[in-house]
């Protein structure tokens, strides 16, 4: 009689379904998932290392490159923690700026998300009608920050520059007439203020053409609902946050539980799933692209209608206007000092985590009193969701693999950091 | 009740109602551009290929003060700097390794007299190793080529710096 044994296969790390650098190691009974064992540290850059031989603010642009689809979170887990330790309050103005941008980050990575997600189901135009989502929120980054992705926009102290009053217009060409170009421009005509509102009023029509493609859809549902269910109290155990663990009916928001920044003054919910499958995180996510909506329009209305710095003017931390700079022996002095030694932070601990859309992005800092982190220890919310990919896939077709994949949204670049 | 809800499912209903969506898009307004033709626009802030500045007469504006080196986190600037005949304080060498930057923004930031600038060229490759590095003279000759743009960029958002 000849032994029946299990089938190990490599999936990844160059599977295109598999997000990046995802190495799994499956032991398969037939096209049954006996065992899953995530490889991970194939794009390992030791930011934690790294961190601790610059002065603080120099780590700010490596943050972004963690998740390298939610950026503004990440910096702004690491500013939190500066600003914890340091005893600093950013204006209200930065404040809401940063809230604006967080959600707009949200959008950003969920878009990525549904279109990832649903092109590895099988769906192929939401990774289209998501790109044309995410064009015009990364205009925003850019008119704010000058680059479309790795900002490093925010700062301890609060952001780098106050929002653009103009944006940047289409210039007509051979392709398209005066005509069609006015056409094009017509968000732009106004502030970034302006462009991020005329964004927010299109932005729920496109969400429920997503949900018309997705929600009902037969085929989607076969393919998600009932499929890596997790049940609630697991969730919790095994240390989920986001829409993971809100997927499964816990309702826990970092925006909620510990208010940061001015979430305690906005208005929004905070969606819940009910079974804990596939197809529920996928509406949490929806939902919360919706709730991100709602407070961008809330935040884009105050920010009209308050003015005012969006810097501390402590130019131990940040620096001086240009101009005085330039006139001013003092803020030259500081200007020099702050770009060549940085600031120094107080010995001691701080831990700062944020509401990232992926779940609590934490960073916990270490300072023995120098101008660079004693130890940087980061938290993200990937690498517990990647472990526990072995329990959600367990018993699941290989098929079913992607999916779960999929609405763990992993990024490799915070499971790795 | 059930029986009929059973059977109503049997037509696919909502695929046809996604299928009408894109069907709809096939025909609405496209939002493509022809990229070499025309581009997006871009923002006065925005951060690509690095230049050095010269000030209107002819003289270069860096004076090898080292900020831009010392705030780089990448470690990508390297500068050595000699007394020049005249006896101002000039670099000797000022290279930028293109492929150690990381695009962060804060050798701009950190320069006291506005010499290094990021540009808005983002369109650029390299065909053979060590191109990678720019020198010197390559970084004045970008900034003396796009002169004119980088100074209209930094008049637009001189208000936020």
């Amino acid at each position: 009689m000849t032994e029946i044994r299990n089938y190990t296969m490599n999936f990844g790390p160059q599977h295109p379904a598999a997000h990046g650098v995802l190495r799994l190691v499956l032991e398969l009974d037939g096209e049954v998932i006996q065992r899953a064992d995530p490889h991970v540290g194939l794009l390992h850059r030791a930011t934690e290392k790294l961190a601790e031989s610059k002065p603080y603010n120099q780590s700010i642009g490596y943050m972004d490159r963690l998740d390298y689809v939610s950026m503004m979170c990440n910096e702004h887990g690491y500013v939190l923690a500066i600003e914890k330790l340091l005893g600093l309050e950013p204006p209200v103005r930065a404040q809401y700026i940063r809230v604006m941008f967080d959600e707009i980050t949200r959008i950003l990575n969920h878009l990525l998300w549904i279109g990832a997600h649903a092109l590895d189901v099988g769906a192929m135009t939401m990774f289209l009608y998501a790109f044309r989502e995410r064009e015009d929120l990364m205009d925003c980054y850019e008119a704010v920050s000058g680059t479309r992705m790795h900002a490093t926009y925010y700062r301890p102290g609060g952001v780098y520059r106050d929002l653009p009053e103009s944006m940047s217009r289409y210039e007509p060409s051979k392709w398209h007439n005066e005509k069609e170009v006015e056409r094009m421009n017509a968000d732009r005509q106004g502030s970034l203020l302006d462009f991020i509102e005329a964004f927010s009023d299109r932005f729920p029509g496109y969400v429920d053409e997503y949900e018309t493609l997705l929600t009902d859809n037969r085929i989607w549902k076969q393919r998600t609902v009932g499929i890596g269910v997790v049940e609630p109290e697991r969730a919790i155990a095994l240390g989920f946050t986001g829409p993971m663990l809100r997927g499964s009916g816990v309702e826990w928001d970092l925006r909620r539980k510990q208010p940061y920044e001015v979430y305690d003054r906005l208005d929004f919910d905070i969606p819940v799933g009910a079974t804990g499958d596939c197809y529920d995180r996928y509406l949490v996510r929806m939902e919360e692209m919706r709730q991100s909506n709602h407070i961008i329009r809330q935040c884009v209305a105050w920010l009209r209608a308050n003015p005012g710095p969006v810097m501390v003017d402590n130019h131990k931390v940040a620096p001086p206007h240009r101009e005085t700079m330039k006139r001013d022996m003092e803020s030259l002095i500081h200007h020099f000092k702050l770009f060549t030694e940085g600031y120094c932070l107080p010995a001691g601990e701080a831990y700062a985590a944020v509401e990232h859309p992926k779940g609590e992005f934490g960073c916990y800092l270490v300072s023995d009193g120098a101008n660079k982190p004693y130890r940087l220890k980061i938290r993200a919310p990937g690498f517990v969701h990647i472990s526990a990919m072995d329990e959600m896939v367990r018993g699941h077709m290989l098929a079913d693999l992607v999916a779960v994949i999929g609405s763990q949204d992993i990024v490799f670049g915070e499971v790795d950091r | 009740m059930n029986l009929i809800r059973s059977l109503a499912n049997l037509v696919p209903f909502e695929l046809a109602r996604g299928l009408a969506l894109t069907g709809r898009k096939m025909f609405a307004r496209k939002i493509t551009i022809q990229y070499p033709e025309e581009k997006t626009p871009k923002s006065p802030r925005f951060r690509g290929l690095h230049a050095l500045r010269r000030y209107a007469n002819g003289e270069e504006r860096c004076i090898a003060c080292k900020l831009c080196e010392a705030v780089c986190p990448a470690l990508a600037i390297t500068i050595e700097s000699e007394q020049r005949a005249d006896g101002s304080r000039r670099t000797t060498r000022y290279e930028i390794d293109l492929f150690k930057c990381i695009f962060c923004g804060f050798c701009e930031e950190s320069c006291p007299v506005d010499s290094i600038v990021e540009t808005d060229i983002l369109e650029y490759h390299f065909e053979n190793r060590g191109e990678n590095i720019l020198s010197k003279e390559q970084l004045l000759a970008i900034g003396d080529k796009h002169e004119a743009s980088i100074a209209a960029a930094r008049a637009r958002d001189a208000a936020y710096r």
